[in-house]
């Protein structure tokens, strides 16, 4: 499963896309929802958990915590950028 | 000679596209680096009546990126020297100058003579406002923001679409996001967005094409990644009553900091620096520095053994934003001892290593 990382996520993990391996790598079961995506997120950089708001795309649609994920999905995070 | 014959000209735009801009009232809220393309390209393009918002002063960091001021205005008003510039552009333009900031007090009665608003600020807090006083006076507004090689465009709140709340509902705390000019802004990605941002105001005006309106452009300068995300309007957010009482402050918070590059020459030379690296254990575990105690930011507490340390201490993290806040947070609690942020965090050493090697 790839996440593409934009603003501050990037930041935050230090490149521009991340990697979740599968089941049948790791042994343990890949996030099978958005939540369980921001749980699993939030674990590995505590900052992404702090965010007020962190939009979540699956396949360029804003998604809602309870939305499922497939493996094949594209999933990018858009934290809010403030500049100008 | 018609001064706007080469759009006119154009099918689907023609001469009933420039009446409708001729007749458009638009307000700009922030002459900045987003700011100054959208007021350049819709007072060239010859929308009836422009509006301006913005109380700052031009500062000589503004020019890499703000290209309508000039030397000779560092310290003049930006709004005084746009409009000159302006007037002298397009004699035609009716403009309004508001040599103010966008507030809680303000925002209705200046955004209520408007058709189209532009979002070209560089803090939460008035994007927010401007959000708000938007739904509640059913205004669309066209959104643009930055961070370092990135911007995100979208028009919000348009013929029923989504607000800026659907997509991010909550106000971020003040140290979650970079929030300052501080952070780094390539100077022609404002230029990108704000430019984008212009052909927004003329689509929702003129009706051509499709307006970004339910979805969020989101744009990467450094490999041409062009993202969109759609989003769906939430009910609770479209039927705002009134403006909260607050929105907060939109300062930046400035910490004493030490540049990657320099950091590394005191860890060359001190024997013991004192160095605290604040991410996470399992982030530290993956890559860290052999001298950097690991004191993650949730449990941030000075070791005794650094309680009466008479050189500097550094802070580090990831990026410089972790960094920061602890560093706010030590200089409180331990007012006697110095405490450095290091700019960029690992991934600045990390870069700074890469271009040595």
């Amino acid at each position: 499963m790839t996440v593409l990382l934009f603003g501050v996520t990037k930041d935050i993990i230090g490149s521009s896309s991340l990697s979740i391996p599968s089941k049948s790598v790791t042994g343990k079961n890949a996030p099978s929802t958005v939540k369980e995506l921001r749980d699993f997120l939030s674990n590995l950089y505590p900052d992404l958990g702090n965010l007020s708001s962190l939009a979540i795309a699956v396949n360029n649609a804003y998604a809602e915590d309870e939305q499922p994920l497939n493996t094949y999905d594209e999933i990018a995070l858009i934290p809010p950028v403030s500049g100008g | 000679m018609n001064r706007y014959l080469r759009q006119q000209q154009l099918p689907g735009f023609g001469e009933a596209g420039q009446q409708k801009l001729a007749k458009a009232k638009v307000l700009v809220v922030g002459l900045g680096g987003l700011g100054i393309p959208v007021v350049q390209y819709l007072n060239a393009m010859g929308v009836g009546t422009l509006g301006l918002v913005e109380k700052d002063t031009v500062a000589l960091h503004n020019l890499q990126r703000q290209v309508l001021y000039t030397e000779r205005d560092v310290g003049k008003s930006k709004l005084a020297v746009a409009l000159e510039q302006l007037k002298a552009q397009n004699s035609e333009t009716h403009h309004v100058g508001y040599e103010a900031f966008l507030n809680t007090g303000n925002a209705l009665e200046i955004i209520s003579e408007y058709d189209v608003v532009v979002d070209a600020t560089d803090n939460f807090p008035t994007r927010y406002l401007i959000n708000d006083a938007c739904v509640i006076l059913n205004k669309p507004f066209v959104y643009g923001a930055l961070q370092g090689f990135e911007g995100q465009v979208s028009v919000f709140n348009h013929k029923g679409g989504p607000t800026y709340r659907c997509l991010f509902p909550n106000i971020p705390k003040g140290t979650e996001i970079p929030n300052c000019n501080e952070n780094g802004v390539l100077g022609v990605v404002p230029g990108i967005i704000g430019t984008l941002q212009a052909l927004e105001v003329v689509k929702v005006i003129t009706g051509i094409g499709e307006p970004l309106s339910g979805k969020v452009l989101v744009f990467d300068s450094q490999n041409h990644r062009y993202f969109k995300m759609a989003i769906q309007p939430k009910p609770e957010y479209q039927t705002i009553q009134k403006l909260l009482e607050s929105y907060g402050a939109t300062d930046c918070v400035q910490v004493p900091s030490i540049k990657a590059d320099a950091f590394l020459k005191v860890i060359a030379q001190e024997v013991h620096p004192a160095i605290i690296d604040v991410r996470s254990r399992p982030e530290y575990q993956m890559d860290h520095l052999s001298q950097a105690l690991n004191i993650p930011l949730d449990d941030l507490a000075l070791p005794k053994s650094l309680q009466e340390q008479k050189t500097s201490i550094y802070i580090l993290c990831q990026s410089g934003k972790r960094s920061e806040v602890a560093v706010a947070k030590l200089q409180e609690s331990h007012p006697n001892l110095t405490f450095y942020s290091v700019l960029g965090g690992m991934n600045a050493l990390n870069l700074e290593e890469t271009r040595k090697a």
